[in-house]
């Protein structure tokens, strides 16, 4: 227990004096990471109020999942719509933050600020603001309106990401492989997206999970046969609490663990 | 020697002039070009509905010009009281972020790069995880047959099933676990960022490690702190899920009230007009965090 | 290589300005097939914007700008066959060696034959022959910046641009580039302009200087004449080190603190005008034996040894100060004055250069 007499910082202060602090530092971050995890063992549990450990092991709930056909649309309908979403709000916001970077404009200010209010302005606010114009445009309850709608949502993430990565590029390479004879597309195309496609690829998957996981707008949007899953999940929480949520709970969970490890990585190999 | 058309124009004093101009207009149009499409997504589905539902808020329920709504906004106690919830889960929300989340952030900037890094995984991983299915689990933690009351009652804690959920206490519980990521990101890079050597200044001019810390260390970290601060609040005025599941009804902030009084009410006039006051809400106090953020750099931190 | 003929440039009435400040100010400039010109000047002087312009990155208010016969001054960038050399090298970490100076032939849809050909021979002209399967990560500076040079002309551009190529290297391998710089462009014979901030690398690789300064060329000769003939106080400033005396010019004649001057060069102009020394070209002139065209009396404050020469801080007589620099000999060392002694200081009439009377900039 030597250690605990060590300095730990620049002021000299023991290591002992502040175990206080390891210990809360170490409970906030359990505090973080356990609830997430927990509903993984919780969705074996043979019993209908889900303990842990569980009791029993069972397989109830991820049956009651697969079998439902409800929650097989919702999730086909959510896959879907979150690949479209990614297909459409990634082109569009790297445009966007490509043109913005490199304009001396004086309006691309004002641009770049109208395309960033998606996050500003309050979600329920966009919620039922996309629904009074989609009830007025017959596009309530369809997979465009949705991807439409969550692509709007994702754009400003995609250019923030972007233009991040665009800041720490050498543009002079794309000067270069202009005077070298390619015109501004191949220049861009040849030199500059095979260096930021690392950005590009994590708000790919970003603009993916925000539709994804989106629950308000596609509660207002989203509906009958293209119901998405968070919506159903909405639902069917607000009304008993379905155990099979703790199934679907978890392969979410791993969905998104998995997205953010390929994003890590791909983000890592970069910097390295 | 060489004559190129070129010449005929030199004698007119600025050559080329109409033409280089003809060519930097076409260049700025192309690349403002390249946003166009992005822009028309925002500016259909979402600046133009807003704008519609601003309007709305001014229309009485017969179609003429009022502010009916608005006035039964400040005349109903309610509305009142929904503000009040409101401001007051943000405010509890954003005070429990800071204490828990500024010891941790602190911790993580003094481990080593790599075990930090690791650390931080945890950090994200909620952030990662979909807003739902995160206040599912609290839910299901915090039911009286949950993990939280079983474990309490076994350990001898306590006897009875806490109420721990659909209620105040586990919308805050929920609440807080969704905002910490938020605070704990920008604190951690400011922690990071920070200069070593003025901490050991501090301690070779004679300060001891507690005073070093809330003169030096803790002032410069204010800007990382009210950043953090600042989003957590604004996140939590409009937030919408967490405690529409976990408050069971009883907590109802602002944009609960919204969707109620669209879902059950069909009262668009009310809606609106609560959203546009949740908005320019929403917009002072990002306008205050620019401000205050843009003084603090400005000022070097802190006084002195 | 097989060279084809390179292409002289005009530059007519070149103007560029950013709101009120004058990046370039009406430029006339006339650059010969084959020469190797540099733009020098201090930062901010509108050297590197000029070479912009050229290579087409930055677009002018108005002015003409003619390749040869052809007016360029529209021409996008990737239609301008110029090859150049960024003071980044801006080389293509994504790919190898190789594949970096191959990007420009490929473009110009050579087959894959003759671009590797030509690769190769790129590769031996800069001396990094093998070095082709390299990534840029694993180069040093000097052979990153060799690299860059190889991309920039082994699609035989009849124009090189460089943008202060070397400023990013040390001491020693930035002089031994500038040998190897020379001798590559005696070489290729392609028109080169070089843009740069220092003076001594303008005079060892320049067949002509340019001195720029707030978007003007305040002057254009050769290496020598900039030197020993600058035309203002700027040029006479900004390229080696000089003192300035006042001197009073009528008709031809010109008198300094009531003495007559000897002067090779007609005089400006009359009036007040300004004598140019160079601390290197004052003589330091024994006892009453040694005479000069000009002689300034004087006693001497400091005596700096520098190693390879050494200084000698002089007060004339009538109150001015001088700095004299001498070779450091063993044997004039031994005949230096000492601090406290007077001295005699003698200059040539061919070294006495008059500039019209400017402040100090």
């Amino acid at each position: 227990m030597s250690w605990l007499d060590e300095p730990a910082s620049e002021t000299q202060i023991p290591h002992r004096s502040r175990l206080w602090l390891y210990v809360l530092a170490a409970l906030v971050l359990t505090f973080l990471v356990v609830p997430t995890l927990i509903v993984v063992p919780m969705s074996f549990s043979g019993s209908q109020y889900l303990e842990f450990p569980p009791r029993q092991w069972s397989l109830r709930w991820y049956e009651s999942y697969f079998a439902s056909s409800s929650w097989m649309q919702a999730t086909v309908t959510s896959f879907k719509a979150g690949a479209l979403t990614s297909l459409v709000a990634t082109p569009l916001g790297t445009m966007a933050a490509y043109g913005i970077f490199l304009s001396r404009s004086r309006w691309t200010v004002l641009l770049y600020v109208i395309l960033i209010t998606p996050i500003i302005v309050p979600v329920i606010l966009v919620g039922i603001a996309v629904f009074y114009a989609y009830v007025r445009l017959s596009l309530v309850n369809t997979l465009i309106g949705i991807v439409l709608a969550h692509s709007m949502l994702a754009i400003p993430i995609v250019m923030l990401i972007v233009t991040s990565a665009l800041k720490s590029f050498d543009m002079n390479q794309e000067l270069v492989a202009r005077s070298l004879g390619a015109n501004r597309l191949k220049a861009f195309l040849s030199v500059t997206l095979p260096q930021i496609r690392f950005a590009v690829i994590t708000s790919a998957i970003l603009a993916f999970l925000t539709s994804f996981d989106e629950v308000i707008v596609a509660m207002f949007v989203s509906g009958g046969e293209n119901s998405t899953l968070t919506r159903n999940m909405f639902t069917a929480l607000r009304d008993q609490i379905d155990p099979t949520i703790a199934s679907i709970s978890t392969i979410m969970i791993v969905v998104s663990s998995l997205l953010l490890a390929v994003s890590q990585f791909f983000g890592r190999s970069r910097k390295d | 020697m060489a004559v190129s058309s070129s010449d005929v124009l030199i004698g007119q004093g600025r050559p080329n002039a109409a033409g280089l101009r003809r060519d930097q207009l076409f260049e700025r149009w192309t690349l403002l070009a390249l946003t166009a499409p992005a822009l028309l997504l925002v500016l259909i589905t979402m600046i133009i509905p807003v704008g519609w539902l601003f309007w709305l808020s001014f229309l009485a329920d017969d179609g003429s010009l009022s502010l009916e709504h608005y006035r039964r906004m400040i005349e109903q106690p309610s509305y009142g009281r929904t503000f009040l919830i409101t401001f007051e889960v943000s405010l509890l929300t954003t005070a429990i972020c800071i204490m828990l989340g500024y010891p941790l952030a602190y911790v993580l900037s003094q481990l080593p790069r790599r075990i930090a890094n690791l650390c931080m995984i945890a950090v994200l991983l909620p952030f990662w995880t979909s807003l739902l299915v995160r206040t599912y689990a609290w839910l299901v933690l915090l039911q009286r047959q949950g993990l939280i009351n079983a474990w309490g009652i076994n350990l001898g804690l306590w006897d009875e099933p806490l109420a721990l959920v659909h209620n105040l206490n586990g919308t805050l519980i929920g609440m807080v676990h969704i905002m910490l990521p938020f605070l704990i990101l920008p604190v951690y890079g400011n922690m990071r960022a920070l200069d070593r050597d003025l901490l050991k200044a501090a301690a070779n001019l004679g300060a001891s490690p507690t005073r070093a810390f809330w003169l030096v260390f803790f002032p410069l970290t204010l800007p990382g702190l009210l950043a953090g601060t600042l989003i957590v609040f604004i996140l939590c005025l409009g937030f919408y899920v967490t405690p529409a599941v976990l408050g069971g009804g009883k907590v109802i902030m602002v944009s609960n009230r919204i969707a109620n009084d669209i879902e059950l009410f069909f009262n668009w006039g009310a809606a609106s007009a609560l959203g546009v006051v949740l908005l320019i809400l929403t917009l002072l106090f990002i306008a205050l965090a620019a401000r205050l953020v843009r003084l603090d750099r400005m000022l070097g931190g802190g006084p002195g | 290589m097989v060279r084809g003929a390179s292409l002289p440039i005009t530059i007519r009435k070149l103007t560029k300005s950013y709101g009120e400040v004058h990046a370039l100010d009406n430029v006339d400039l006339d650059i010969e097939s084959g020469e190797f010109l540099t733009l020098l000047g201090p930062s901010g002087s509108g050297k590197t914007t000029l070479l912009m312009v050229l290579a087409g990155f930055t677009r002018p208010d108005y002015g003409s700008v003619c390749f040869g016969d052809r007016e360029v001054i529209r021409l996008a960038p990737h239609k301008r066959d110029v090859g150049m050399v960024f003071q980044s090298y801006a080389l293509f970490p994504h790919m190898d060696v190789r594949a970096n100076i191959a990007f420009p032939l490929k473009l110009r849809g050579l087959p894959r034959r003759e671009i590797a050909d030509r690769v190769d021979a790129a590769l031996e002209m800069v001396q990094l022959g093998g070095y082709g399967e390299r990534r840029i990560d694993q180069l040093s500076g000097g052979q990153r910046q060799r690299v860059a040079l190889a991309r920039a002309i082994v699609f035989e551009p009849r124009i090189v641009l460089m943008d202060e190529p070397l400023s990013a290297l040390d001491k020693q391998l930035r002089e031994a580039m500038q040998i190897e710089l020379r001798q590559l462009h005696e070489k290729l014979g392609t028109t080169t302009i070089y843009v740069t901030h220092d003076q001594r690398e303008a005079l060892t690789m320049s067949d002509r200087i340019a001195v720029i300064n707030q978007g003007k060329v305040v002057q254009l000769d050769t290496p020598r004449r900039v030197y020993d003939r600058p035309t203002s106080r700027f040029v006479a400033e900004f390229i080696g080190e000089s003192t300035f005396l006042e001197v009073e010019c009528v008709e031809g004649t010109c008198r300094l603190a009531g003495q007559p001057l000897k002067v090779e060069d007609t005089p400006p102009s009359s009036g007040r005008l300004l004598l140019m020394l160079r601390p290197e070209r004052l003589q330091i002139l024994d006892s009453q034996s040694d005479s000069a065209d000009n002689v300034f009396e004087g006693r001497v404050t400091t005596v700096v040894y520098q190693g390879d020469t050494f200084l000698l801080q002089v007060v004339l007589d009538n109150g001015a100060r001088l700095t004299v620099r001498g070779i450091a000999s063993s044997r004039s060392m031994a005949r230096a004055p000492q601090a406290g002694d007077p001295v005699r200081l003698g200059l040539g009439a061919e070294d006495a250069v008059l500039l019209p009377d400017q402040p100090r900039t």
